[in-house]
């Protein structure tokens, strides 16, 4: 792609207004709503600027309805920017050239295109066509993805007839067809089990390593981001709310850390509260939570003071630090 | 261009293979066919027993009108109705938003995606009816007037296809199946018959607002070595407006869709 080596994506003050007509209930609201109608602006993304480098493998956080895909659809052109600029590879995005086509591709977890009575392999010479590959390319490609892939036969069954995963994965390979540089995926394991989750976050990761493409997703399985995405960018209510790396995220929200104890003998819960918040106190097993700057004093005192058989150190779960986090609204 | 040809010809024998899967309902489909022709053929028998005649048309030359009716109706059930109906689907499912990141050009895609072979043997038989019909009515064919002929079936097809997709594509705001392609089905339908067969209101109409006469008539009358060259003029201008009005209006409607769509 040309121009601007360091930096691929280029967001700046980005914002995207829905228009609504309000009306009012009732035979006259309808009326007055035909005459005269009143329409008010409502923002589904908010000024947003950020940076992403060629080779980036970026997760974008946020709640339902927090403006994740529509940011995602305006750097791949399917949605007009109501102010501010989008910059993907010096091209814009909203005219949908088709060299800037022919350097992204969408995956979108809860829409397919394969052709549902086919097999993915007559969907993917449909695609190999459309984007001007010859049938050698095509197949070329297409071993070299399944092979990544882990599909085999099940490329030449009916897509009607495969598992939600094996599905998954074929329409992976069909959105990567044309070796695109930039990728931009939407849930893309969005209903999967565990296993194919997994499968597809390692694809994923072996992707970008081998053909150094960027990838930009969005997901609600934080297994997913921690497992991809070093650089978290989250949005909540349409602004930016934090761009950085995934661990000083969790740090800024939690600047405590889990002390896990088993201890010998069950012990009343107002020995404890002195250490640190109570989490948990369950018979002989406490959980508490402990600011970092106290915690080696903490944990030394509670191996004096008590009997313990085990003792654990660990962050809180990421996903629950992300979830107080769109409750509270702010980060730290 | 090539690469529009390679994507055709993938996207036509995908199609046949998806209707082979389900082979009771293909023959169901040829079967329907065969029947609403053998109907329509004996309605038309209808008005000619005892001698009658349809405007200015004989039993042969209203047969051409028929066959060019089948012709085109066949052309409707493999080509417009599985894409154009199909255009909704794509709105409210969302999956316009794969289309229109693939580098081709979006109203080309949504339009001949799909081909049913259901409506190939009724475009085969509109075909053999109007020959037959134009040579009993002791039309001589000329390169010329077959030329014609098939100018003016284009100019038909351009323009029922353009005022189809106008239709489809305002589904873009609608978001609605609506039964407007129906509409369009029954004007088909009204070209049946001669359009000197109409009063003389209906038949302004059905040549300047709504061109129907375009559709059956015309052509039928182009196979007869009757069609006026100046009619055909119009009709070539008529349809190019048509058809660059559509890409327009695909154009506007989109224009909606990417900054509405989420």
């Amino acid at each position: 792609m040309p121009n601007n080596p360091s930096d691929l994506i280029l967001v700046d003050q980005l914002s995207k207004y829905y228009r609504v007509a309000n009306k009012q209930p009732g035979f006259k609201g309808t009326l007055k709503h035909f005459f005269d109608r009143k329409t008010y602006d409502v923002p589904a993304v908010t000024d947003i600027s950020f940076k992403i480098s060629p080779g980036e493998i970026v997760g974008f956080l946020g709640a339902n309805g927090a403006g994740k895909t529509t940011l995602l659809k305006m750097m791949c052109g399917l949605i007009h920017p109501t102010t501010g600029l989008v910059d993907v590879g010096g091209f814009s995005p909203q005219r949908r050239q088709t060299a800037f086509l022919k350097e992204i591709t969408l995956v979108m977890g809860q829409k397919q295109q394969l052709i549902w009575d086919l097999p993915p392999m007559d969907s993917l010479y449909v695609n190999a066509a459309v984007y001007g590959l010859s049938d050698h390319e095509a197949k070329v490609r297409i071993n070299e993805l399944a092979e990544m892939l882990e599909l085999g036969e099940e490329l030449t069954r009916p897509v009607r007839k495969l598992s939600l995963g094996q599905r998954m994965k074929s329409e992976i390979l069909a959105a990567l067809l044309h070796k695109p540089s930039v990728l931009f995926l939407d849930e893309p394991t969005l209903g999967l089990d565990v296993n194919a989750q997994a499968r597809v976050r390692s694809f994923l990761s072996e992707y970008n390593k081998r053909t150094g493409a960027t990838i930009l997703l969005t997901s609600h399985y934080m297994a997913d981001i921690t497992a991809l995405c070093p650089r978290v960018i989250c949005i909540h209510k349409g602004k930016l709310f934090y761009d950085g790396d995934l661990d000083s995220l969790a740090n800024s929200l939690s600047p405590s850390r889990e002390v896990k104890v088993e201890l010998k003998n069950p012990c009343a819960s107002e020995k404890f509260e002195k250490y640190g918040e109570i989490q948990d106190l369950n018979d002989r097993f406490v959980c508490l939570l402990v600011s970092r700057d106290k915690l080696t004093n903490v944990v030394s005192n509670l191996l004096t003071d008590f009997d313990i058989i085990d003792l654990e150190i660990s962050d809180p779960p990421i996903d629950q630090l992300i979830g107080e986090l769109f409750i509270k609204g702010e980060v730290n | 261009m090539q690469r529009y040809f390679k994507t055709i010809r993938l996207f036509w024998s995908t199609a046949f293979a998806s209707q082979l899967e389900y082979q009771l309902n293909f023959l169901i489909e040829l079967l329907a066919m065969l029947g609403t022709l053998l109907g329509s053929v004996f309605i038309l028998s209808l008005f000619f027993t005892g001698g009658r005649q349809l405007g200015d048309w004989t039993w042969e030359s209203a047969l051409v009108i028929q066959g060019v009716y089948t012709f085109l109706d066949g052309l409707t059930n493999a080509l417009l109705r599985p894409n154009l109906t199909e255009i909704v689907n794509y709105v409210r499912e969302g999956t316009l938003d794969y289309v229109l990141l693939k580098p081709i050009d979006s109203q080309f895609w949504l339009s001949v995606k799909k081909f049913s072979f259901a409506g190939l043997p009724e475009i085969i038989l509109g075909l053999l009816i109007v020959f037959w019909a134009a040579i009993q009515s002791g039309s001589s064919f000329s390169i010329y007037s077959l030329f014609v002929f098939i100018i003016s079936l284009l100019i038909g097809f351009i323009i029922l296809y353009s005022v189809w997709f106008l239709i489809a594509a305002s589904s873009i705001w609608f978001v609605k199946t609506w039964n407007a392609t129906e509409v369009l089905r029954a004007l088909l339908a009204a070209g049946r018959y001669p359009i000197s067969a109409y009063p003389v209101v209906l038949r302004f109409i059905f040549t300047l607002v709504l061109p129907v006469a375009f559709l059956t008539t015309f052509p039928a009358e182009a196979i007869l070595g009757e069609l006026k060259f100046n009619i055909l003029f119009f009709g070539l201008i008529l349809s190019s407006l048509f058809f660059i009005f559509s890409r327009l209006f695909w154009k506007f409607a989109l224009k909606h869709y990417t900054s509405a769509s989420s």
